[in-house]
């Protein structure tokens, strides 16, 4: 894991320094809200509907377990002893008081974490693969790329006053589960074919009202370029992105009014004429953070474990547990444990301090003292040994975290919606909430397979649900909740937006709604085909009309 | 509207005469007409990289920040600077505030036309962080040369 120097250290504090100041302006009223709002919203901090939330910045969703119980204590000390992990690997504290928030900030300071960027119209966290150095393969650990990107764009003095916010993630496998292509910039790392490491640079990707997958401008970039690449892509958006309307600001509106052809053209002209020497860091700066992403002493060990069989025989839940929230690693004998933060009828994405207590703790015995939050509102222990699962799954369901339905139809993403958030028109939580009551049964779930439903809560789309295999959008209709179906989108390497099936559903008919399409779904399947295949396969109108078919 | 500019590292209240102001358009389209013109007001969406004149002349350049949070002249300011190579004055006029002082700075901008209240410890803000970590156009080492340098004297 990277670690700060007096360098990175410094810069924390006197942020936090600074904020403390804004804070005392803003109490003292030396500033109005109208003032202070931008400040705040550089830091983090938003004001919802009920109360103040923080959104605390995991940079590429990378925990330690000392950073995991900061985070669990700071809940206790300053929240409900809760919190919620989010779909860009951040966690958000829903009660804060604003008087607390420069003490919380300098508790977590203490662990080498901030709030810097997680809000406001700058480059955000950036996000990467939740199995990055763990996975099976992975062209290089996507984190080195993405702390160079941290420390580039932190207090970016040009890109800070962005016409709209900007996200970037990177990943470095064939299989994405970053999700690059719905980002402002997505990044893949791959081998050409004169075996060089390069980038795939992919712009204009992105959900929210107007969805966009995003388009490749540049198909090899040499890796040690990427910064000077960034300044140009970053630079030609500042000056020529919309800022007459918030909802066209974004830069896949722009780069789809010029065209993805000659928007790569202003990148590359913006490149060439820039003096890149200072942008791009020098190899041994390279290499100096490649050395906090060496892969741990992986013990020697056979790939197969006979603990972990005849457990999985003796206990069925294990065994399930096993399939469903485990993957393979690419040391033999470990495997990489999925936490899911579904439980059946919860709120996703929500965990008790206990819990983050209980994570840490298994984490620190069994997986290299090493956490990710995942883009799907999951935790993950990157490394643990196959010898060990048993153990870390009886630590995990003791801890109440142990539901097996990773990527399943109760895994659901799902925005705060009503309940927290000022900007939604429906509620969300209770949908999703529904939804997982209904397939409680988790042998029902395992048989459905991979099927992935994200609901949002408005048209803004933080629940993701255009890139969801089913998406459920909230809509106001004359003040009551309506809730329109979309079908087919997904997130991965195989992007798609979903296609609205027809008129919107009440809030009573919504889960019976996912019911029929499941229920279409398992009659006309073929053989291992996810719902997601079956549905390109079979089309649209198919299910369309299950959907809509007279009960 | 009182003036601010920066002088080494200190930000100091600034008495002047008032500039003679010619707008990139009209200078473009006539300059013989503006023989006494010492600033040139660009205005915020005009491309710097294709300016069709010689800003070199001017005593100052005054950029434009209608909004706080219209920050296209954080990149003009840097490209005439890195780009076009101008040493003269570039003056930030607008919704200049505290708190954007130290990026303005960093971009390249040196004079500041700021409301008297938006002033208070305006010098303050521009000593909040100790390091940066990338390059810009104000020749600020950035961290990862601070690194290479102490590693270097280690």
């Amino acid at each position: 894991m990277y670690r700060y120097d007096e360098f990175d250290a410094t810069m924390v504090a006197e942020r936090v320094e600074q904020f403390r100041g804004q804070v005392a302006r803003r109490l003292s009223g030396d500033l109005t809200e109208d003032q202070f709002k931008p400040l705040r919203l550089m830091n983090g901090l938003y004001l919802q509907l009920h109360a103040y939330m923080l959104r605390v910045a995991i940079p590429y969703g990378t925990l330690s377990s000392k950073q995991m119980r900061a985070l669990a204590e700071a809940s206790r000390k300053y929240d409900k002893g809760y919190a919620h992990f989010t779909t860009r690997q951040n966690l958000q504290y829903n009660w804060p008081a604003l008087v607390d928030v420069p003490d919380l900030l300098d508790d977590l300071a203490k662990v080498e974490m901030h709030a810097i960027q997680t809000s406001g119209n700058c480059i955000r966290n950036v996000t990467s693969d939740q199995y990055a150095g763990a996975a099976q393969g992975e062209v290089e650990d996507p984190r080195i790329w993405c702390e160079v990107i941290r420390q580039w764009s932190t207090f970016h003095p040009e890109f800070s006053y962005l016409p709209r916010k900007f996200k970037i993630a990177v990943t470095a496998c064939d299989h994405d589960r970053a999700a690059v292509k719905v980002h402002d910039i997505g990044l893949r790392l791959y081998k050409n074919d004169a075996g060089e490491t390069g980038f795939e640079v992919m712009v204009g990707g992105g959900l929210g009202r107007t969805p966009y997958i995003g388009q490749t401008i540049r198909k090899f970039l040499p890796k040690d370029h990427l910064l000077s690449y960034l300044e140009a892509i970053l630079r030609v958006y500042n000056l020529q992105g919309r800022r007459d309307n918030m909802y066209k600001a974004r830069i896949k509106i722009l780069l789809n009014a010029k065209g993805a052809d000659d928007f790569a053209s202003l990148v590359e002209k913006e490149w060439a004429a820039m003096d890149a020497k200072d942008v791009d860091l020098p190899a041994d700066e390279i290499a100096r953070i490649r050395d906090y992403f060496a892969a741990p002493e992986f013990e020697p060990l056979p790939e197969t474990s006979a603990g972990l069989d005849s457990n999985s025989t003796k206990n069925k839940a294990f065994g399930r547990w096993v399939r469903t929230n485990t993957h393979g690693h690419r040391a033999p004998g470990y495997a990489i444990v999925n936490i899911s933060l579904k439980p059946i009828g919860g709120i996703p994405g929500d965990a008790s301090d206990a819990q983050m207590d209980a994570v840490a703790d298994i984490a620190e015995q069994h997986s290299f003292d090493e956490i990710r939050v995942t883009h799907e509102q999951n935790l993950v222990l990157p490394h643990v040994k196959k010898d060990d699962l048993y153990a870390v799954y009886l630590a995990l369901e003791a801890a109440e975290l142990a539901t097996a339905n990773i990527g399943l139809v109760s895994d659901i993403i799902a925005c705060p919606g009503l309940d927290y958030c000022s900007l939604a028109n429906t509620r969300s939580i209770p949908i999703a909430q529904r939804i997982s009551e209904r397939f409680a049964d988790l042998g029902v779930q395992e048989d459905i397979g991979e099927l992935k439903i994200k609901i949002s809560g408005c048209i803004n789309a933080c629940g993701h649900h255009h890139v969801g295999h089913i998406g459920i959008l909230g809509v106001d209709k004359k003040g009551e909740e309506f809730y329109q179906i979309t079908l087919g989108g997904s997130g991965a390497e195989d992007a798609s937006i979903g296609e609205i099936a027809g008129r919107g559903l009440s809030s009573g008919e919504v889960v019976d709604a996912v019911e029929k399409l499941v229920g279409y779904y398992r009659e006309n399947r073929q053989d291992t085909e996810r719902f997601l295949d079956t549905y390109r396969r079979l089309g649209a109108e198919k299910f369309k009309e299950a959907l809509y078919a007279a009960a | 509207m009182p003036l601010l500019k920066l002088i080494g590292d200190r930000l100091l209240p600034a008495i002047e005469e008032a500039k003679n102001e010619v707008s990139l358009e009209d200078w473009r389209a006539n300059r013989i007409a503006h023989p006494d013109a010492t600033a040139l007001v660009i205005p915020n969406d005009a491309d710097i990289d294709d300016l069709r004149c010689d800003v070199s002349g001017f005593s100052a350049i005054i950029l434009e920040f209608p909004a706080f949070k219209d920050g296209r002249a954080y990149s003009q300011a840097r490209l005439l600077r890195e780009r076009i190579g101008y040493t003269g004055e570039i003056r930030a006029r607008g919704d200049v505030l505290r708190d954007q002082l130290l990026y303005m700075v960093r971009c390249g901008v040196n004079g500041f036309e700021i409301a008297g209240a938006a002033s208070d410890g305006a010098e303050t803000a521009l000593q909040e962080f100790s390091f940066a970590y990338q390059a810009s156009s104000d020749g600020a080492t950035p961290v990862w040369k601070r690194r290479r340098n102490r590693a270097a004297a280690a």
